[in-house]
């Protein structure tokens, strides 16, 4: 506390009875809200529903691929599963997961008195109840769920039913939530840190959430231009799509990917800011290499939107094109490798200590490369022509987005929940879904590599017996991961409602910067008084 | 700590790290199962194999060594072995190192890279060209030196015992999804040049042991080549999701010597003058019902389903339905043309004159259907020449 001048100190006292100016009445608190707490508490809520909806449709899938033959659902409707385990996934689970820590955090760690557009943060947010609701209702229409991947390449998506328009419509609002709360992000950032918090000063969260809010508002209306292309050429008789009436299927996946690739790293850029956070803590020694960290996440979103055609090898590119898009996905594993070693140095001679949240940290750091290292395999344009569209493929992405993402979102949560809540989670808990979490999910993954490789094909309902050895490992794997995840709900609900430990400020020793030097749990309005920022309350050196 | 501590402790970590390596990697392999890209029966598989061993090691080194360091430190820096935390924070010379150490890595891994893909695109000097096209849910092969060409499918013991809960154990079924009823005949030593297109959607023709797969796409023809170095049947699948039947469009290629084949194509060759023979005699109703009701069970059951039910709501009835009863003229032309932003395919190039006739009047007489129309192959030769004609006038007078 010593960073804070007295003057600030005593406002913050002040801050401590702001607890009386929650709105009353459950609609005014929850539905009418403008606070950047109660907002974060409303994306983080949707986002575990919709990690267990989307974790649901996992579970049939795997089940399907259990043992050879068709045991359980229709061909159609498999594919309207792994279609919408997608979508909700990428779009309900992890886009709002990072949304909802955005909303919590970066207020607090600038010191700024809540988002700077909070009404547009509340619009936001209630848009995404209702889009998700349109997209889950097609699996109940006639003409069932869209069932051509969440790539929805035409033509084969143009042959769904009545139900695109509602698929569409679901992104175009995904796409406007998104894009509102990545406005309200940079505007914040940019606008309300607090006297001191310098641009380098700022926590890697922030850097990361700065540079992924751009990326987001560069692609979402991109998304939104292909799947209203797609409308069009379905209900409309547009052809943008269709050869036979001059159009090029190809065009939408040139267009697809490029809001698709940066969509990536929406998905890891703060997963990377949250690691940044955690190790230095818990290594009770400052981030190495602060300012490459920065740059390198610089590097890796402008590389983002000149990889996209890696995604599409075999369509036939000309050869200079296939060319340049390997050497500049190849190039990506440049700046991800700074980013690797950097947390290894900040490791590296510190004093570890293995809470919950640096287990999910370090397992995120080996499990996370493993994904790299598959990803630099695939950018060899060559060899691509034979993992493209295989269980690799599966293997890779699941390996950056389930303990990448996904391992730094728990890891995220267990390490700001006691700041959240004021209560201690369940250590031995916490301990117990980090390592059945991180055995399962090696158990679910792992071997899809080598059915990749044995030549089985993704997106498949039923397979020839040669795979079926795997392809039943990697479903047991499936069910105990899904099975853990109830834990760490069970952690989750345990820590909010029940837990009698309570946190303090700093809750952790190590932990460093503006949030720590609030008390957990933070008053309803934090920083109404901007702190001042000094030298020694940032983690990193400068 | 003492020097020779943290020696012992780097050897136990990194031994223990290739264990886990080599767990991963290659113990999989004792258990019989494939676990590798294979190295195929072609030059141009060959080299992906020898790029793909290639980078692999290339990972499997960098991880070793990295994951060595990081279990190093978490094994010695912990707080509960006393450990007092260093405070150093950056290092201008490691950042430059472990930035041109990887660009180094990349460069020589990008040089066999290019000239591998050089190599894969290179289709000139082909000796004989076949054009592939995809159509849902089966393939469909021309060979342009040879006036030959036939559609191939899941052949029909797979398709049985690949129906949901259809009581046949996948694994008594010979090469269970890989078998198609026709399969691809190719002559071996030779550069074989492939046009690759779809009719409908987006399809990807992949045999692994030819060493790439290539996107089919409708209205574009994509170039690839093999030059198969060994006689053997080689088998591959869609590898592009393309619809409901997307994981029951197998592809095997029979790769025989020249004399062999040539042997094929004289076959081929006879058989389809029989076929010509058979297009142009009249066919009796009951010849026609009983063709036809086998057309069906192939071609149309799948969707339409065995007692032309339909599977709601994507596949209609047959049943009693407007068109298998209405006007003759608009039931051949669904079934030749298919109807855009739906299943329904056109059969116009898949199925055969003889095939489309036989299963039309089928459908128009079977199910409780009651029409008593016959459709003869001749009708429908004629329908394909005109409508053949109409096209050609029209590209004539495209400005």
């Amino acid at each position: 506390m010593s960073d804070i001048t007295h003057t600030d100190l005593d406002h913050a006292a002040d801050a401590h009875d702001d607890h009386d100016h929650k709105p009353k009445g459950f609609l005014n608190r929850w539905l009418f809200t403008t606070n950047h707490k109660d907002i974060g508490t409303l994306y983080l809520i949707l986002s575990l529903t919709a990690f267990m909806v989307g974790g649901f449709m996992a579970m049939i899938i795997r089940a399907e691929l259990f043992m050879p033959g068709l045991q359980l659902v229709e061909p159609d409707f498999f594919n309207q599963m792994t279609t919408m385990h997608a979508l909700i996934m990428v779009f309900g689970a992890v886009m709002p997961a990072w949304v909802g820590f955005a909303n919590w955090l970066i207020p607090m760690m600038v010191g700024a008195p809540d988002m700077a557009l909070p009404r547009m943060n509340n619009w936001s947010f209630w848009i995404l109840p209702f889009a998700f609701t349109m997209l889950l209702s097609t699996l109940f229409m006639d003409s069932g769920g869209p069932a051509a991947g969440w790539t929805l390449y035409p033509p084969l998506v143009l042959q769904t039913g009545t139900s695109l328009a509602f698929v569409v419509f679901a992104i175009h609002m995904m796409g406007i939530s998104s894009i509102m709360g990545s406005i309200n992000i940079i505007a914040t950032i940019l606008n309300m840190r607090a006297p001191g918090m310098t641009l380098l000063r700022m926590p890697m969260f922030v850097w990361t959430w700065l540079i992924t809010a751009f990326l987001l508002i560069a692609v979402m209306p991109v998304l939104a231009g292909a799947v209203t292309m797609l409308l069009t050429d379905h209900f409309f008789s547009t052809n943008f799509f269709n050869a036979a009436g001059g159009g090029d299927p190809v065009m939408f996946q040139h267009i697809f990917w490029f809001f698709g690739h940066p969509e990536v790293y929406i998905l890891i850029l703060p997963a990377f800011g949250v690691i940044s956070e955690i190790l230095p803590t818990f290594s009770r020694k400052p981030l190495f290499g602060y300012g490459s960290m920065v740059y390198a996440t610089g590097t890796i979103a402008f590389l983002s939107f000149i990889v996209w055609a890696h995604h599409m090898f075999t369509v036939g590119m000309p050869l200079q094109g296939e060319l340049f898009f390997m050497y500049a996905t190849m190039l990506i594993s440049v700046p991800t490798g700074v980013k690797v070693f950097n947390w290894i140095s900040t490791m590296w001679k510190g004093s570890m200590t293995f809470e919950t949240p640096m287990l999910f940290a370090i397992g995120f750091v080996v499990l996370f490369t493993i994904g790299g290292f598959s990803g630099l395999m695939l950018a060899i344009t060559a060899a691509d022509f034979q993992y493209h569209d295989t269980y690799f493929v599966v293997a890779h992405f699941h390996y950056v987005l389930v303990p990448g993402s996904i391992f730094a979102l728990m890891a995220a949560t267990y390490y700001w929940l006691p700041k959240f809540t004021g209560n201690m989670y369940s250590e031995k808990w916490g301990k117990i879904h980090f390592w059945l979490s991180t055995i399962f999910v090696n158990v679910l993954f792992f071997p899809q590599h080598y059915l990749g490789l044995a030549g089985m094909p993704r997106r498949i309902p039923d397979y020839s017996p040669q795979f079926a050895d795997f392809n039943m490992i990697s479903s047991i794997g499936g069910f105990a991961f899904g099975a853990t995840q109830l834990i760490f709900v069970g952690v989750i609900l345990h820590c909010v409602f029940r837990s009698k430990v309570k946190a303090t400020g700093q809750v952790w020793e190590g932990a460093r910067g503006l949030e720590w030097t609030l008390p957990s749990p933070p008053p309803y309005h934090s920083w109404t008084t901007p702190p001042v920022v000094t030298h020694n309350l940032v983690r990193h050196a400068e | 700590m003492k020097k020779e501590n943290t020696v012992i402790v780097v050897l136990a970590v990194l031994a223990a790290v290739i264990a886990a390596t080599w767990l991963m990697l290659a113990a999989p392999a004792m258990t019989g199962n494939e676990i590798n890209m294979t190295r195929g029966v072609t030059s141009l598989s060959e080299s992906h194999y020898s790029l793909h061993m290639v980078v692999l090691w290339v990972c499997v080194i960098i991880g070793i060594g990295v994951f060595t360091v990081m279990f190093t430190s978490i094994v010695l820096h912990r707080k509960s072995r006393g450990h007092k935390a260093a405070t150093f924070s950056h290092s201008t010379t490691a950042e430059i190192i472990w930035t041109v150490i990887p660009v180094l890595i990349l460069v020589a891994l990008a040089v066999p890279a290019t000239s591998a893909l050089i190599k894969m695109e290179d289709s000139s000097g082909a000796e004989m060209t076949v054009k592939i096209t995809g159509f849902q849910w089966r393939w469909k092969y021309e060979y342009l030196d040879h006036d030959i060409s036939f559609i191939s499918a899941l052949d029909a013991a797979s398709n049985q015992a690949r129906q949901l809960n259809s009581g046949i154990e996948p694994e008594s079924v010979e090469n269970y999804l890989l078998d198609v009823d026709h399969p691809l005949v190719l002559p071996i030593g030779k550069k074989i040049k492939f046009l690759i297109t779809a009719d409908d959607v987006i399809h990807s023709w992949w045999v692994p042991a030819l060493g790439w797969k290539r996107d089919a796409i409708p209205g574009f023809i994509n170039e690839a080549w093999a030059n198969i170095d060994e006689p053997g049947i080689y088998r591959g699948q869609c590898a592009e999701l393309c619809g409901k039947d997307h994981g029951f469009m197998p592809i095997v290629v029979e790769a025989m010597s020249q004399t062999d084949f040539d042997a094929w194509t004289r076959q081929q060759l006879a058989d389809s003058q029989d076929q010509q023979q058979q297009t142009e005699r009249l066919w009796t109703r009951q010849e026609l019902m009983q063709h036809g009701e086998a057309v069906y069970a192939n071609t149309c059951a799948s969707c339409h389903q065995p007692e032309g039910q339909g599977l709601t709501p994507a596949f209609p009835a047959l049943a009693g339905s407007k068109i298998a009863t209405g006007p003759v003229d608009a039931h051949i032309d669904i079934v030749m043309n298919g109807r855009a932003g739906t299943a329904m395919s056109a059969w116009r190039e898949i199925l055969s004159e003889t095939d489309i006739a036989a299963a039309l009047t089928y459908t128009r007489n079977a199910f409780g259907n009651d029409t008593g129309d016959v459709v003869q192959p001749l009708t429908i030769a004629s329908i394909k020449r005109q409508a053949g004609k109409r096209q050609n006038t029209e590209q004539e007078t495209a400005p």
